[in-house]
């Protein structure tokens, strides 16, 4: 026996006493990187100041973008090992605008609890990861909100033949919700100010709430409207559900930066703009070359990059908005494309149109 | 010590007592319907069974869709590892074929079981119908690359054994080199690109090989004589035995970034796993104390009276019978440790597990939730099923409990 105990002791020995030797060549495999960091984060460290953060970008040569990699339709990674989503588009806008080439960009999938230690601390340029714009957040975190890219909002979804068509028509209605959310408390607030009395039925995941809904354990289910959407279209039969035409909330998302950079600021801003106004103009990523060999209307024009330097005032390329039109689309191109009538989701645009149409989305002029 | 035949010391002298021998019906009998009660016992335990198992299997063969699986196995793998750099990861695993195939033909030469994990579980994953011909022909060079191992330990015996060491001894710091990669030779791969079954291993991997020792040295300070190596090792171990393992992540990944200085960053992959092994060494401290105390106080004794250090005592006399009577519960925290990882998953890390809710995202699979959470459960069984297999055929090996 002391001869092979013997040969099994010798090797865990030698490999303890190796394992400094280990650990450090493991150190030093990751160390380019690890340099490679260092030498970002100083830059981006420092970046409260104006315009350091697009030079730390352009120097590193990538954007580093916050995204939810768990989100049907705005954030997740596909069979392929890429990310696809509505945010992550937005995050590949800004990449197009930055470098010409919406590839540039680094994905950072971030929890909730996370996502806004990752902003201060510099390890992500950009936060885009529905994250609702409330006055805490845009004071207290440091951050700033960039226009909103999606009007979500709380809905409320019933069984088609429950008869239920209003707020008022849930009185005595038990209604599932998951716990600890700003969802119970929306639904309790809103409830308490109609005087309607109802049952919650509390569950602690998503999944959780609408497997008793399915299963007819409540009369009503409550939470986002994007993702009521989403929910429905894996129902047994989603024609039989219904979401109401009441917001219990409003939940304005879109992207973040940190305070103190207005230059990295203002691109964020005016690329979201950018594609609210390549809608406006009907200018898409299949005609955006035709139109920009022809136009003769100088906003098109500006627009585009072909007058008034416009880029430049940003720090950027006059082929800025081009390029986020031509590589990535305008606004309906990346809303169908995520969450639009060939998805599993057909979520209506409703508050998500063009001002032209009724819906929230302005851009002020580019000009 | 080089000519050294493997010795058998249990057979030979004691002769094993007489097995029971019955017919099948006898069994029955014997073991299941021996009583009334026992018969009660025997028909509800099988309707349970029955009951638990029928709609199950229905489900599982004819209403799961397991589109969801297939199409993203690489995901569930290797997560976002760059496709023209699987071959790395390959490379990794035909290292591993080698040097098991190589120990099995130098220590284990008559564990037939050896064998057949090396050479049958690739070959059945090779014939599994929805893999690419890629992982296919990967699977194959596997197990012929194992069976070289093997046919080069057996014609070559004496002249393997010291390469087949530094095998082992290497083989962890070149797995870390060909995952990570290292310029100009290969591709950098950065950590976020680490993902699936391939993340999880790595952190497995990495916590177990680095909590050993840690935990050994922790385990010797708790029973050192001076006094600060001695406090520092109780501090440790009970403050971080006090907290759990989610709250030492959620402190890597959210509050160590803070604190750090301006300008520094360390990768948040580094930071979990750093948790992992400073969390895992305090109670493998403790298991290794357990076996410590076992010994008794003669064997240090003796070991002085003939003459050995301090160091040498500790080394060759205590240190191999104490973790030797601890084999099982040091396995057993190994594979707490495997399954442990997953909690990364609620840190935004793309292990197994968050790499399955992201899986659950794409569109074309909302709502398989059962398929995918019943596929990485097998994958989680089959690896803590493996270790805890293998520590018991360890124990046989070195005759724990027999003395």
């Amino acid at each position: 026996m002391s001869k092979r105990v013997f040969y099994f002791l010798g090797v865990l020995l030698a490999l303890g006493v190796l394992l400094a030797a280990c650990s450090g060549s493991a150190q030093t495999s990751s160390n380019p990187q690890a340099v490679q960091t260092v030498v970002v984060t100083v830059e981006s460290n420092a970046s409260s100041g104006y315009g350091t953060t697009l030079k730390a970008v352009k120097e590193r040569g990538y954007l580093i973008c916050g995204v939810n990699a768990q989100l049907p339709g705005f954030g997740y990674v596909d069979k392929e090992g890429n990310y696809k989503g509505f945010d992550v588009d937005y995050c590949h806008a800004v990449a197009a605008a930055i470098f010409g080439d919406p590839s540039k960009v680094e994905f950072r999938p971030l929890t909730a609890k996370e996502r806004f230690t990752a902003l201060q601390t510099g390890e992500i340029d950009v936060l885009i990861r529905n994250t609702t714009w409330t006055l805490t957040r845009d004071t207290e975190l440091g951050t700033n909100f960039a226009p909103t890219t999606f009007y979500d909002g709380q809905g409320i979804m019933v069984r088609k033949d429950s008869g239920i068509k209003s707020l008022e028509d849930l009185e005595g209605a038990k209604i599932c919700v998951a716990t600890g959310t700003t969802t119970e408390l929306n639904l309790a607030d809103q409830m308490a100010a109609r005087g309607i009395d109802y049952t919650p039925v509390v569950f602690e995941t998503a999944d959780q709430v609408f497997g008793a809904y399915e299963e007819g354990r409540c009369d009503a289910v409550t939470t986002d409207k994007s993702a009521l959407v989403s929910r429905r279209s894996t129902l047994k039969n989603p024609a039989d559900h219904v979401i109401l035409d009441v917001t219990l909330s409003k939940e304005p998302l879109g992207p973040v930066v940190r305070q103190g950079d207005d230059q990295w600021f203002d691109i964020i801003k005016w690329v979201v703009f950018a594609t609210f106004t390549g809608e406006e103009m009907g200018i898409t990523s299949q005609n955006v070359d035709e139109i920009k060999a022809s136009t003769d209307d100088p906003n098109v024009k500006k627009f585009l990059g072909l007058e008034g330097e416009m880029g430049q005032k940003l720090g950027l390329s006059d082929d800025w908005a081009y390029n986020i039109i031509k590589y990535v689309g305008n606004y309906a191109e990346i809303y169908n494309r995520n969450l639009g009538p060939d998805t599993p989701f057909d979520l209506p645009r409703g508050l998500n149109s063009c001002w032209t149409d009724g819906g929230l989305l302005y851009a002020p002029p580019i000009r | 010590m080089m000519n050294r035949e493997p010795k058998q010391y249990s057979s030979g002298e004691v002769l094993a007592p007489p097995t029971e021998r019955y017919t099948i019906l006898g069994w029955l009998h014997k073991n299941l319907f021996s009583t009334w009660y026992y018969t009660l016992l025997t028909l509800v335990t099988l309707y349970i069974l029955y009951a638990i198992l029928k709609p199950s299997l229905i489900w599982i063969f004819t209403q799961a869709q397991w589109e969801v699986v297939v199409a993203n196995l690489r995901l569930f793998m290797v997560g976002q590892y760059p496709k023209d750099q699987i071959f790395r990861i390959w490379l990794a695993l035909d290292l591993l074929a080698f040097t098991v195939g190589l120990a099995w033909a130098l220590f284990l030469p008559k564990e037939r079981r050896v064998g057949a994990v090396l050479v049958i579980i690739p070959l059945l994953l090779a014939s599994l119908p929805f893999i690419s011909s890629y992982s296919r022909i990967n699977w194959i060079l596997f197990a012929a690359i194992g069976v070289a191992g093997w046919a080069l330990g057996r014609w070559q015996p004496k002249k393997m054994r010291r390469p087949l060491i530094v095998l082992m001894l290497g083989y962890f710091p070149i797995l870390i080199l060909l995952i990570s990669g290292f310029e100009p030779i290969l591709k950098l791969v950065k950590t976020n690109y680490w993902g699936g079954l391939l993340l999880t291993m790595l952190l497995a991997v990495v916590g177990i090989t680095l909590s050993f020792p840690l935990g050994i040295l922790l385990a010797l300070g708790r029973q050192s004589e001076l006094p600060i190596v001695k406090t520092f090792s109780i501090l440790y171990i009970e403050m971080v035995r006090g907290v759990p393992l989610v709250t030492i992540l959620f402190m890597a990944q959210l509050m160590l970034p803070l604190f750090l200085p301006p300008g520094m960053k360390i990768d948040n992959v580094l930071r979990a796993m750093a948790g992992m092994v400073l969390f895992a060494a305090a109670y493998m401290a403790e298991n290794v104390r357990g076996g410590l105390q076992a010994i008794p106080k003669g064997q240090h004794e003796a070991a002085w009276a003939l003459g050995l250090n301090g160091f040498q005592t500790m080394f060759y006399i205590i240190l191999p019978q104490a973790l030797r009577n601890v084999i099982p519960v040091i396995v057993g925290q190994f594979i707490a440790l495997f399954k442990d990882t997953s909690l990364v998953a609620i840190v935004g890390l793309l292990d197994l597990l968050g790499i399955a809710s992201t899986v659950l995202a794409q569109p074309e699979f909302i709502g398989r939730q059962r398929e995918v959470y019943l596929f990485i459960a097998l994958i989680y069984w089959v690896f803590s099923y493996a270790m805890s297999y293998a520590s018991r055929r360890l124990e046989v090996a070195l005759g724990v409990g027999e003395r």
